[in-house]
């Protein structure tokens, strides 16, 4: 393979695009996690996301609708998860597993008359200048209105949760809510409000793979993409920068995958194939082995139950 | 007026009596989505619960599934008891039936009453291996074992796909992605001509057993209960909570490895792509719906099962995916949580006082 620029380009901008779905899913599922609920149900979420995205596109052949929609229904699954873990207290874990299962079947469901359609072209921004600016063009140029967002997403997240009050709040909460409570923070509310929109986001995550990255719907198109963007929240201890730059690495490792099978490489596919879930342990291992650093990042009140007596 | 007060203990009756107000709420939710999707709810549900085991062979097939079920999770019960998130059964699963597979394979054409005992212990010594590595990871290096243990079970996926693709696909198979079949001596007993339900069950029946022998009857089935309540508790009373760990990790991946193995040497008769239709997830469902407890399993092993074969005719009769099972799988636990909210709260329903009025 001769050295190419240009390529090299086109292999980074492949890059970038594998790695928006597990942006917009971390990112989200962050924001709920700095409030102290651990959400399980990415995996289903973006799951009906995705083909509430495609349904919509299909239905009404308005991409603005199926984005929209696709973040809505993101949002309203999320709803189970709000009611059972902050009305009724229910375990985290096992709600978020329940959450998973029912979103898999339910997608399945909805999606068994979409199954063999073909996806709709997504406009894509600034075409000509990523044609015509060699090695930086296809980095920068020629994606999605959705990438970019995704892009900015992570700083966007990182100044709301360190500069606005709001973001105070929600770390107050999750760090400790009975103090927040006696500040008169209404806890109930505000991990709520967290919890749909990581819905809203794990919606659209969806949306991204059965709109643009590739346009169709298949049954279990997600494939583990969900829990990935799980471990990266823990990878990233829960900095919103650092999930940008974990994505990154771990679109990176897919894209690499896919290459090393078109170059036909003598490895077996499926060690290729296997390769981002084997990255994700070992970098866990790698980031945990820190027990104090972990400690110190983990939003203290993670996954537990809180109840105000009235 | 509604008033909810918190109840000071939890009376066993509700305890035991919410799984099944659980149920009952799955079907009614069932039953509206079957109505939203166009179906007459009574006669799809009827399709879904009733018409599969309407028939001896039916009731059979029901066992086959709750065998490898309940046997996963019995398996469960012992870590999410401790308060270990294993939820990587399904990895177990597969690799259990890989290294069993892989051994009634060596014993291709042997016969003699020692080969199936050996593939059943190396399919439970597998699982175990493979549940092992979340568990030292978690005792060791910390790590979250709920992500290892399911990342893990992509991995297996994948190595089964490699195997059966690749150095382990039958020789005279056309290609197909699937071993040679196994000798009949390294294949379950079937109990009954005709029907598929095997010996595989009395495995579980007496990992049930044992699994209660442990749970209540010793020390360490005790140190786990304690944990489980309180890891402060655990802690003052000095357990090696390690130790515990790697031990709960360790019987779950052996049950999980054992159910495999009675997969492949039972109904499947090889190794293929699919040996397991997410028993291992599903498993999760069957321990909480169980309670956690190895009676309160079976009972609802034998419900979840038939939500499988309920999906399956139904996916017949009504053309919907195989995946509605998981829809109301989904709503079982959903319920089930739920419903866990009158154990810790009464729900009283007062008349209007007359300062009121």
């Amino acid at each position: 393979m001769s050295f190419d620029l240009n390529f090299i380009g086109i292999l980074i901008g492949a890059i970038m695009a594998s790695s928006v779905p597990l942006i917009l899913a971390a990112s989200g599922e962050l924001i709920t996690e700095r409030s102290g609920v651990l959400n399980l149900g990415v995996e289903g979420m973006m799951i009906i996301g995705a083909i509430s995205g495609f349904a919509l596109m299909v239905v009404t052949d308005n991409l603005f609708l199926a984005v929209i929609g696709s973040m809505i229904s993101g949002l309203i699954i999320s709803i189970i998860f709000g009611v059972l873990t902050q009305s009724l207290l229910t375990n985290h874990v096992a709600t978020g597993l329940a959450l998973t299962i029912f979103g898999i079947g339910m997608s399945a469901m909805i999606g068994k008359n979409f199954v063999g359609i073909p996806g709709k072209e997504f406009p894509l921004l600034f075409i000509n200048l990523k044609e015509n600016i060699p090695f930086l063009g296809p980095i920068l140029f020629g994606h999605s209105v959705i990438l970019y967002f995704a892009f900015l997403l992570p700083f966007l997240t990182n100044y709301f949760l360190k500069k606005t009050k709001i973001g105070l709040i929600i770390r107050a909460v999750g760090d400790s809510p009975t103090s927040a409570s006696n500040q008169g923070i209404n806890v109930t509310l505000v991990r709520y409000s967290c919890i749909l929109y990581g819905g809203a986001m794990c919606g659209l995550a969806g949306a991204y793979l059965s709109l643009i990255y590739t346009p169709q719907w298949i049954e279990n198109m997600t494939g583990g993409r969900g829990w990935i963007a799980l471990a990266l929240v823990v990878f990233a201890t829960w900095s919103p920068i650092k999930v940008l730059i974990g994505a990154l690495i771990f679109g990176g490792i897919t894209i690499l995958q896919l290459h090393m099978q078109a170059v036909g490489l003598r490895i077996p596919v499926q060690l290729l194939s296997a390769l981002p879930y084997i990255m994700t342990v070992i970098v866990l291992v790698v980031i945990s082995r820190d027990s104090r650093k972990i400690k110190l990042n983990t939003p203290t009140s993670l996954g537990q139950i809180f109840y105000k007596e009235k | 007026m509604i008033k909810i007060e918190k109840r000071n203990d939890v009376s066993p009756s509700i305890y035991f009596l919410t799984p099944i107000l659980a149920i009952f709420l799955t079907l009614f939710g069932g039953g509206i989505i079957f109505y939203v999707l166009g179906f007459n709810p009574l006669e799809a549900l009827k399709f879904f619960f009733i018409t599969p085991i309407s028939d001896l062979y039916g009731f059979s097939e029901l066992l086959v599934k709750a065998t490898p079920l309940c046997l996963i999770a019995i398996g469960l019960s012992f870590c999410f008891k401790s308060n270990n998130w294993n939820i990587g059964a399904e990895g177990q699963l597969i690799f259990g039936g890989i290294v069993g597979g892989g051994v009634a394979l060596l014993f291709y054409g042997h016969d003699g009453f020692y080969v199936l005992p050996i593939i059943i212990l190396s399919g439970a010594i597998g699982g175990m291996i493979f549940a092992m590595i979340p568990a030292v990871l978690k005792t060791y290096l910390n790590t979250n074992e709920i992500l290892v243990s399911l990342m893990l079970v992509y991995v297996a996926k994948l190595l089964l796909d490699y195997l059966v693709v690749g150095p382990w696909s039958n020789p005279e198979g056309f290609n197909f992605p699937e071993t040679r079949q196994f000798s009949e001596s390294a294949r379950m007993p079937v109990l009954f001509d005709g029907l598929r339900i095997h010996a595989g069950i009395f495995i579980t029946l007496i990992t049930v057993f044992l699994s209660w022998l442990i749970l209540y009857k010793t020390y360490l089935g005790f140190q786990i209960k304690v944990s489980g309540l309180s890891l402060k508790t655990a802690k003052y009373a000095g357990y090696k909570g390690k130790t515990m760990i790697i031990i709960v990790f360790m019987i779950s991946g052996a049950c999980a490895g054992l159910a495999g193995v009675g997969e492949i040497t039972g109904p499947i008769g090889q190794l293929h792509r699919n040996i397991s239709p997410d028993y291992g997830f599903t498993a999760i469902i069957v321990a909480f719906l169980g309670r956690l407890n190895p009676v309160g399993i079976i009972f609802a092993s034998l419900i979840v099962a038939l939500t499988y074969l309920g999906a399956e005719t139904a996916q017949i009769f009504l053309q919907v995916p195989k995946y509605t099972g998981q829809v109301f799988q989904g709503m079982i636990l959903f319920f089930l949580l739920g419903s866990d909210y009158l154990l810790f709260f009464k729900i009283k329903f007062l008349g209007l006082k007359k300062n009121e009025l």
